[in-house]
């Protein structure tokens, strides 16, 4: 059966024993991350629980052209989902903009987008940007950069990995590159051979329903995304997706791989829109994080030029693989 | 920007909490007014109810007053007023646009008592106080007992409306379907939000009683000042109890 959050009390239910556990949230608590109790003995019951959760990181693949507070709340959502199905503990958010060769129309230069992104992740403990995939010369399928991600932890997780219910962000900027290290005093609580953890892809029912648009996605990549790695998909529309799963028979096979998350508040903040109220001296406050808002101002960098960018040109992976299927 | 007539908009309502959804009311009025190249938009003002109102769920106007400080602690233009919640009862939003409407003219005087060689000018003026409002309000017009006719005229007819979309309702059906507002139709301005969003402070609050996430649906400042007070961590409105008194207000 496809995982469905249809029903908020549901939630509420498959929350199960370790999330009863309630103190009175303190300043740094933002609502979804493990919180303490004051019995020893709860404590370590709540912790056994808490060992037998799967790591999980969500990674999110984008034009993010710009990056808006829906992006934000994909994340958001989909980390309260998944910790509240008492089988996983989302630990990280990593957010990686699509390099320019993927030549989509209206995308700026690369640079801009990931440091809007970081301006918009500034207060995020938990999301980050990750800037690897907008960095290659070359547009990179979205398996791959799933691949490099879990590659990277894996390696990280030789080293002694974190302890800590949730991956606290440090404050200072880091380079990628290096293996995280355990910034924060926090006492082991098991041995150091961890697994590392799994990787997911998080999106929008656009992206799902993108698998059906022909010559976007290589249908070995599209089993590979959901058998290695999964899906983790918030829509609004919980019942198309789950046609559009039924419909499809990849997506059926591999149903058990995609988490639907259902997303209440109608949230329509598609970048597309943006760049249209700025096109037409319309405020996008409040739509988009305050320092965004700023960054895009000061820059001046959405005008009807820039929607014009790559105008004609074909879509990276469409031409790819046309080209991949005349060979 | 010449002869503009200066405006100033005021939003009512519980704010129970301020959401990001309230801010762009301000914004989007704001841009509406703009184009039609005859208002100059000088000031915005949030006004919450006061605790009296009686609606379910309404956590202590302090409380209220201060979260909508925070959110617009970012914003140069819009400000928040604790004078309604500071009354000793409830009253009719009439009576807070009179009394908002007075205190623009006491300081559009004090102005020009300043510097008597200067002409008055448009800026001067006292603006023009405008209710803003999201296109629900427009429909509780017609609710029986709600509003009382005098007053839907008074605020029509001697203030103005500027009344921003939402899903799932017509505002031009509401004026066409009630003679005081058709009569005033030229006084009540529709704006677009271009951008959908629906975020609702009654899905704030539940998912705040539930311990999910509501981060990017209302400023940080506020959902910290959330947390430390401990807001919000029982919700009933789950029980789908609401009376006639309740409807009326934005969430």
């Amino acid at each position: 059966m496809v995982v469905c959050a249809c029903n908020p009390s549901a939630l509420e239910a498959e929350a199960g024993g370790s999330l009863q556990i309630q103190s009175q949230p303190g300043p740094h608590d933002d609502g979804a991350g493990v919180r303490g109790s004051h019995v020893d003995r709860q404590l370590l019951v709540h912790t056994m629980e808490e060992l037998e959760r799967t790591e999980v990181v969500l990674l999110a693949c984008g034009s993010f052209n710009p990056i808006t507070n829906m992006h934000l709340r994909l994340f958001e959502l989909a980390r309260d989902h998944m910790n509240s199905t008492g089988k996983y503990r989302v630990v990280k958010g990593i957010i990686s903009p699509v390099g320019d060769a993927y030549k989509k129309k209206g995308l700026i230069p690369a640079h801009h987008r990931v440091t809007m992104a970081e301006l918009a992740t500034k207060t995020s403990g938990w999301v980050e940007v990750d800037p690897w995939e907008s960095l290659q010369k070359e547009w990179v399928e979205t398996v791959k950069v799933l691949r490099h991600h879990q590659e990277r932890l894996e390696a990280g997780s030789c080293h002694q990995w974190q302890n800590s219910p949730e991956q606290e962000k440090p404050s200072r900027k880091r380079k990628w590159a290096e293996p995280r290290q355990n910034s924060t005093q926090k006492k082991p609580l098991q041995p150091n051979t961890k697994a590392a953890p799994q990787v997911k892809l998080l999106c929008g029912a656009d992206l799902l329903e993108s698998f059906g648009v022909p010559n976007l996605w290589k249908s070995e990549d599209i089993a590979r995304i959901l058998a290695d790695y999964g899906l983790v998909c918030v829509t609004r529309a919980g019942s198309d997706a789950q046609k559009f799963i039924y419909e499809s028979d990849v997506l059926w096979r591999h149903r058990h791989d995609i988490h639907l998350v259902n997303e209440w508040v109608t949230n329509d903040i598609s970048s597309t829109k943006i760049r249209r109220a700025l096109r037409r001296g319309q405020s996008i406050r409040y739509l988009v994080p305050d320092p965004v808002q700023e960054y895009i101002q000061e820059h001046g960098i959405y005008s009807a030029e820039s929607e014009d960018r790559n105008l004609g040109v074909v879509l990276a992976p469409l031409q790819r693989n046309i080209e991949e299927d005349a060979s | 920007m010449k002869n503009r007539i200066p405006v100033v908009l005021l939003a009512c309502g519980s704010f129970n909490p301020i959401t990001n959804m309230h801010l762009r009311l301000f914004e989007v009025a704001r841009d509406h007014l703009h184009k039609t190249g005859m208002y100059q938009v000088v000031e915005g003002i949030i006004s919450p109810v006061n605790d009296n109102y009686g609606k379910k769920d309404l956590v202590p106007s302090h409380h209220r007053v201060a979260m909508v400080r925070l959110a617009l602690q970012t914003s140069d233009w819009i400000r928040v007023d604790s004078w309604e919640s500071e009354q000793v009862q409830w009253m009719e939003t009439v009576k807070v646009l009179r009394h908002h409407q007075s205190q623009l003219l006491r300081s559009a005087t004090r102005m020009e008592g300043l510097d008597p060689d200067k002409p008055p000018s448009d800026l001067t003026a006292a603006p023009e106080l405008k209710l803003l409002c999201g296109a629900d309000i427009l429909k509780t017009f017609q609710t029986p007992n709600l509003w009382k006719d005098s007053h839907i005229q008074e605020i029509v007819e001697k203030f103005g409306l500027v009344c921003v979309s939402r899903a799932g309702h017509d505002p031009q059906g509401y004026i066409l379907g009630s003679p005081i507002l058709s009569k005033y139709r030229h006084n009540i301005h529709l704006a677009r939000e271009p951008v959908p969003n629906e975020i609702s402070a009654t899905y704030v609050r539940r998912a705040l009683s539930q311990g999910q996430s509501v981060k990017y649906l209302l400023p940080d400042a506020v959902i910290g000042y959330i947390k430390d007070h401990g807001l919000y961590m029982t919700d009933s409105s789950q029980k789908g109890r609401s009376t006639q008194r309740n409807k009326g207000k934005t969430s």
